[in-house]
């Protein structure tokens, strides 16, 4: 028969009760009526015998009906011709479903029929089943593909994570299909498509890779697009994840945020932004982690060997605060266009403190963060390093009201960081550590603690209050090691 | 608690793909050996006593070095040290 009425109901529908009787009646009497459960089979003979329908309705397997006409509510009436869709009824509106069975040729006896109720909603509308068969639907179409892991149902999620070698050591987020497909949302970018190539193995990040680690980091979904950055800047060759992982140095990738995608994301660019207390920042860090851990195969003590490491390294990221800093983005100094979103990454150790509570001059704060950047790594080791001055706003002003740029803040500090060379030589001030002799040939010659002033990295965050700014060192840098990337958010949105 | 289906967050890398590991070298003289100095200080001391010591048993011994300790070895100087020898050995120098 060409011409078909298809209606979903539930059991637990009190429309759909209501509307069974006539429904069933108009099938006995040969109408080309077929009802068609979203409920289990149990729950719907019992509803068919309280009902006393003569027939038992058909179950929707799984909701693969219920999926491709997508009703709001239930009952839902469609006319079907040959399959296709011509006309549909949500819940029950007696002219409404008069008109379609007479498209259909038949009949609908009225008796106890009301003339208007509204229906329930459809089962295809419940969250977790809708979640579920959304992750359905991105397996059948390709758009997932990462083999599916089965925890027991003896096993506890949370033990059974760590137990297989996924975690950082912190409990993760199950990475669900559901979670995972959702956690997709949040990108336009084909989830197969490739953000970088993760050492130390080479595994490929792929989109739908990266959201698996997002959630388990657990990043909310406005994180993704920042993650996948961070995890392009990351495998870009010049940043030497594969050296960065090995090391023995303690650092790690640090995910600097600069522009207004990282508030919309609810990054921390205020008080306490390298704390605890916001979640975007602490999991922004710790999704990348997970993928250098997961895709890429770095473990900590087996390819990462690491003599101390450092809290960072579970991971770290802020965002920059903008709105009243000296200078712009991070970011954007480095080639992201103005307006736009990017991440810079910086091999980077623990940060430390410097005070200088006294300083109402830029000359003079310079001379107090000087020491804290020759400090890096060693004061007598020279050129190998850069470094990222996190300036607290107290300490932005300073220089804001002085109408001191970033430039003229690098020159500055590049100056203030050389020392003579008697002094870093190897065995000046009783260590051996230092320049090798042979190649100091004036002795009260300037040394540079950089290679340049745009090695000395500069962003602006912080709490309104605290006279305080922030020094991290960097791993091993520039040709010989890693170099800082910024790369932009927007493309991963 | 009903079983749960989580996604794989590896990269699925087939195990089975991976290179097997080559033969253990026996030779009691004679092979050529490329001793690699990852340019970590001092790691030419100790390649220096191995060169000795396995110059003495008869080994052919080639320097190489790494550009630098931060980064792997250019794809290059790993298919030239394959070609020519028969190992390598690689200086650690933490």
């Amino acid at each position: 028969m060409a011409v078909e009425l298809l209606v979903l109901v539930k059991h637990d529908c009190e429309t759909c009760a209501t509307l069974a009787p006539a429904l069933d009646a108009a099938a006995a009497a040969g109408a080309p009526v077929r009802i068609m459960s979203q409920s289990d089979s149990e729950q719907t003979a019992a509803w068919a015998r309280r009902l006393g329908l003569a027939a038992v309705p058909e179950v929707d397997e799984e909701l693969r009906t219920s999926e491709r006409f997508d009703p709001e509510a239930v009952p839902a009436v469609l006319l079907l011709d040959d399959g296709d869709e011509r006309d549909r009824v949500e819940g029950l509106q007696r002219d409404r479903l008069d008109e379609l069975f007479t498209a259909a040729g038949a009949t609908l006896p009225h008796a106890g029929l009301p003339e208007l109720r509204p229906g329930c909603a459809s089962k295809t509308r419940d969250p977790d089943v809708a979640a579920r068969l959304g992750a359905r639907r991105a397996r059948a179409e390709g758009r997932i593909r990462s083999r599916e892991l089965r925890i027991g149902a003896l096993e506890d999620p949370v033990e059974a994570l760590h137990a297989r070698g996924f975690t950082d050591g912190l409990p993760v987020v199950a990475p669900t299909p559901e979670r995972v497909v959702a956690m997709l949302e949040h990108t336009t970018r084909d989830p197969q498509e490739v953000a970088g190539s993760v050492p130390p193995y080479g595994g490929e990040a792929t989109v739908e890779k990266v959201a698996v680690n997002a959630v388990m980091a657990g990043c909310a979904g406005p994180e993704l697009p920042i993650v996948l950055a961070a995890v392009q800047a990351a495998c870009r060759e010049e940043f030497a994840l594969h050296g960065l992982v090995a090391t023995t140095h303690p650092a790690g990738p640090l995910v600097i945020v600069s522009g207004p995608y990282a508030a919309e994301a609810g990054m921390n660019a205020a008080g306490n932004l390298l704390g605890q207390g916001n979640r975007a920042n602490l999991t922004i860090g710790r999704a990348l982690q997970l993928v250098v851990r997961n895709v890429g195969g770095g473990r900590p003590g087996v390819e990462d060997r690491a003599a101390h490491g450092q809290a960072g390294k579970v991971g770290a990221a802020f965002a920059e605060r903008l709105e009243d800093s000296p200078f712009g983005g991070l970011a954007q100094d480095r080639g992201v266009p103005e307006g736009e979103t990017g991440v810079t990454l910086l091999a980077a150790e623990a940060p430390r403190l410097v005070v200088d509570q006294l300083a109402r001059e830029p000359d003079g704060l310079c001379a107090s963060l000087a020491p804290a950047l020759e400090s890096v790594a060693h004061p007598k080791q020279r050129l190998a390093w850069d470094a990222l001055v996190l300036l607290g706003p107290e300490h932005g002003r300073i220089f804001t009201r002085a109408g001191w740029d970033r430039l003229r803040v690098r020159e500055e500090l590049f100056v203030r960081t050389m020392t003579v060379a008697r002094q870093l030589v190897r065995g000046a001030g009783g260590s051996p550590e230092g320049l090798e002799g042979r190649l100091v040939t004036d002795p009260e010659i300037a040394v540079a603690k950089f290679a340049g002033p745009e090695r000395i990295l500069l962003a602006h965050a912080g709490g309104d209050a605290g006279l305080f700014s922030m020094v991290f060192g960097s791993w091993v840098a520039g040709e010989a090691g890693s170099t800082p990337v910024s790369v932009s958010v927007e493309p991963w949105r | 608690m009903s079983e749960l289906v989580i996604l794989d967050p590896t990269a699925e890398r087939d195990a089975a793909a991976t290179r097997p590991l080559a033969g253990a070298l026996h030779a009691d003289g004679g092979a050529r050996i490329a001793l690699l100095d990852i340019r970590k200080p001092r790691g030419d001391v100790f390649l220096d006593e191995l060169e000795r010591l396995l110059s003495e048993r008869g080994h052919k011994i080639e320097r190489t070095a790494k550009p630098t300790f931060a980064k792997p070895a250019p794809v290059d100087l790993r298919r030239e040290i394959a070609e020519r020898c028969d190992a390598v050995i690689e200086a650690l120098a933490d």
